[in-house]
């Protein structure tokens, strides 16, 4: 058996205290999750950057392509009525 | 991961593609891996990165080649940390290759077949415990000067790799310095050793930024793409400008008679590098040119049965699942 | 015995501990940059920092002790085979990966039961250093083991690796698991452990471990012991020369 080409891509998310998302912080190769949330361990949090560690196989990612960006977020540009900053409150109101 | 494949895309249909991508770059945008980008783009990118990943490991070797005759337990410990920061920068960088649709088995192939490159000043040997403190203040300062420009590179996994690199490594440039800092405090042994590790290592620093711009063959098309935010020549000059005060303050003399404060350009001039010398070394007679590629080379094929073990004990792992 | 007499017999027990980990985490930072592939090549290095860590902190010790200008550094660097008392187990050389990972977990096994004792130790200091190694150590047997499954239940090559290292690892067991005079009077006054009294729980959990990855252990008919009186084997020589020679070419500097 030679092939060990395919050691599985896994992304790497951390969270760097309590209190805090997630974040991605990378990749690395492993054969299964067990694996890949040690090596996460070893090679992201090697300074202490974490307090919880998710490893996700890369394959498992279902993501938006650039073709998709007019259909998903255009539709979104039109609705300022969203945003806090749409509406404009008498000077004398400091915050809301 | 959709393959745009240019081929079939009719001609106007590209430049627009490609004026569209310019645009981003010239604003500054990012470029992540699933954006259409022009194929030049990503082989010049794919080459630049895997350049970089190999350099951080093949440079684990200069100074691995001395974490077992570290002089004192703390050295020891620094020394290897550092070393395996520079294993961990070497698989930041894969991966951010990789979000380009190469392989990293791939990547190790084109070092091992030499159609890959890296720094060629690891290919010069570490002799005296004093390399330790050159390597890192010298070498990984160099280093440092062209990954905080590359921060600002246009591709995103990359540039975020640089980031994380900048953070890491810049304790390894402070503890090469202090090494030198360590040895120009001890004996005359010591204080000849140290000057002699910098008499070695500065110039084939100098030479880790590459060609002059005129004559670097991707500079110009880089600089463009923002792939490079700064030429060769510039981000030497910010590295020659910046040493020369840190040797002074440990009493440590740059090899260099020519080296002298410029008022009017605002820099230190310096001597010519000797580009034979560059030549000689990057087309294989530096002193360790075929032990770096065999040794990773070594470890790689050694290692391979132990990739096999770890794929066959998942795969009969996941059939008794299945069964 | 004697203040004086106890705080040196603790110190040349806090040696002992030190040597130990000094000599396995020198094996264990030879692999930097020499790992089957990059991951494992910085979570291998993790382990040897952790024993270049705990090296430091009982030779630190076992020097404070001592006193007479003793540092980690004279303890680690200015002594002669003769007077280390590591394990053998610890100074023999790394060997192939399924090597390196049965030692390793063998020790890591060991380690675990006797840091967990260490951790009750009426000397507060060693108690301490336990408890910081402990935490390593149930990482490092995590992994170890994990690693004992993957080869042993991997390809023939990896089971036929690690059973070659298992068959030559075996007969070195044996004296992690015997006591002398020193380590008795100490373990009577609450400061050391009872490592003999460790042995039945070790060798339940990795007989455990090498059923689950189908190799065996084999029974020691042979076992080459003398470690902790400094009877070393001829590996120990050239690890030292190769530790010590920056500080014996250069005597009196320093680093």
């Amino acid at each position: 058996m030679t092939d060990n080409v395919n050691m599985k891509l896994y992304e790497v998310f951390l969270r760097s205290r309590r209190g805090l998302d997630h974040k991605h912080v990378g990749s690395l190769h492993a054969e299964d999750q067990e694996q890949a949330l040690e090596y996460a361990r070893d090679v992201y949090t090697r300074r202490g950057e974490g307090v919880s560690i998710w490893v996700v196989n890369s394959s498992d990612i279902c993501a938006s392509q650039e073709s998709d960006c007019e259909s998903f977020y255009d539709p979104l540009d039109d609705k300022p009525y969203r945003h806090a900053t749409h509406y404009k409150l008498p000077d004398e109101v400091n915050s809301m | 991961m959709i393959q745009f494949d240019s081929k079939e895309l009719s001609s106007s249909e590209l430049e627009g593609l490609n004026a569209h991508f310019q645009e981003r770059i010239d604003a500054e945008e990012k470029i992540e891996p699933k954006d259409w980008m022009p194929e030049k783009y990503r082989k010049n990118l794919i080459r630049q990165i895997s350049q970089h990943a190999h350099s951080e490991v093949i440079g684990m070797q200069p100074e691995g080649n001395w974490i077992t005759r570290a002089p004192t337990l703390h050295r020891k410990a620094v020394l290897l940390a550092k070393v395996q920061d520079e294993a961990g920068h070497g698989l930041y960088l894969y991966s951010s290759a990789e979000t380009m649709g190469i392989t990293r088995e791939e990547l190790i192939e084109s070092l091992h077949d030499g159609s890959a490159k890296y720094a060629q000043i690891f290919n010069y040997p570490t002799l005296s415990w004093a390399d330790m403190g050159a390597l890192g203040w010298l070498v990984d300062g160099a280093a440092i000067v062209n990954q905080v420009s590359l921060q600002r590179t246009s591709y995103g996994p990359y540039a975020r790799s640089m980031v994380r690199i900048c953070k890491e490594e810049s304790f390894h440039q402070r503890q090469g310095y202090h090494i030198l800092m360590t040895l120009m405090e001890g004996s005359a042994e010591q204080k000849a050793m140290a000057q002699d590790a910098v008499n070695r290592f500065w110039w084939p620093s100098l030479m880790m930024f590459g060609p002059h711009d005129a004559a670097s063959a991707h500079s110009a098309q880089s600089m463009k793409w923002k792939v490079k935010r700064q030429t060769n020549d510039e981000l030497r000059q910010k590295f020659v400008d910046q040493s020369v005060e840190q040797a002074k303050a440990i009493g440590l003399t740059l090899p260099d008679p020519d080296l002298v404060w410029n008022e009017e350009r605002g820099h230190f001039d310096f001597g010519e590098i000797d580009w034979a010398e560059f030549d000689r070394v990057v087309s294989g007679s530096g002193h360790c040119n075929r032990e770096r590629v065999a040794h990773h080379r070594r470890a790689h094929d050694e290692g391979s049965w132990v990739r096999d073990a770890i794929c066959a004990y998942e795969e009969k792992k996941r059939s008794r699942e299945v069964a | 015995m004697k203040e004086r007499d106890i705080d040196q017999t603790i110190s040349v027990y806090a040696l002992r501990l030190g040597d130990d980990a000094l000599i396995l985490g020198h094996r264990l930072s030879e692999w930097c940059s020499n790992g089957p592939f990059l991951e494992e090549d910085i979570a291998l290095t993790n382990v040897a920092l952790d024993y270049v860590g705990r090296a430091r902190n009982f030779l630190n010790y076992a020097a404070q002790l001592r006193g007479n200008g003793s540092t980690e550094d004279s303890l680690a660097y200015q002594r002669d085979c003769r007077d280390f008392t590591n394990f053998l187990m610890h100074e023999l050389p790394r060997g192939d990966f399924a090597f390196t990972l049965a030692r390793q977990y063998l020790l890591d096994e060991y380690e675990a039961l006797f840091l967990a004792e260490l951790l009750k130790s009426k000397d507060s200091d060693l108690a301490g250093i336990a408890a910081k190694s402990a935490k390593e150590t149930s990482y490092h047997l995590r992994r170890s083991r994990e690693w004992m499954l993957r080869l042993g239940g991997g390809t023939d090559e990896s089971h036929r690796r690690l059973q070659l290292a298992l068959d030559e690892l075996t007969g070195y067991t044996t004296e992690l698991f015997e006591m002398d005079d020193l380590e008795r009077d100490l373990c009577e006054i609450g400061v050391a452990v009872d490592r003999s009294a460790l042995f039945d729980r070790w060798f339940s959990a990795v007989s455990k471990t090498f059923a689950e990855a189908n190799v065996t252990l084999p029974p020691a008919s042979w076992a080459v012991k003398g470690g902790r009186i400094g009877f070393h084997t001829e590996h120990l020589g050239h690890l030292l020369a190769e530790l010590q020679y920056v500080q014996r070419a250069y005597p009196g500097c320093r680093w």
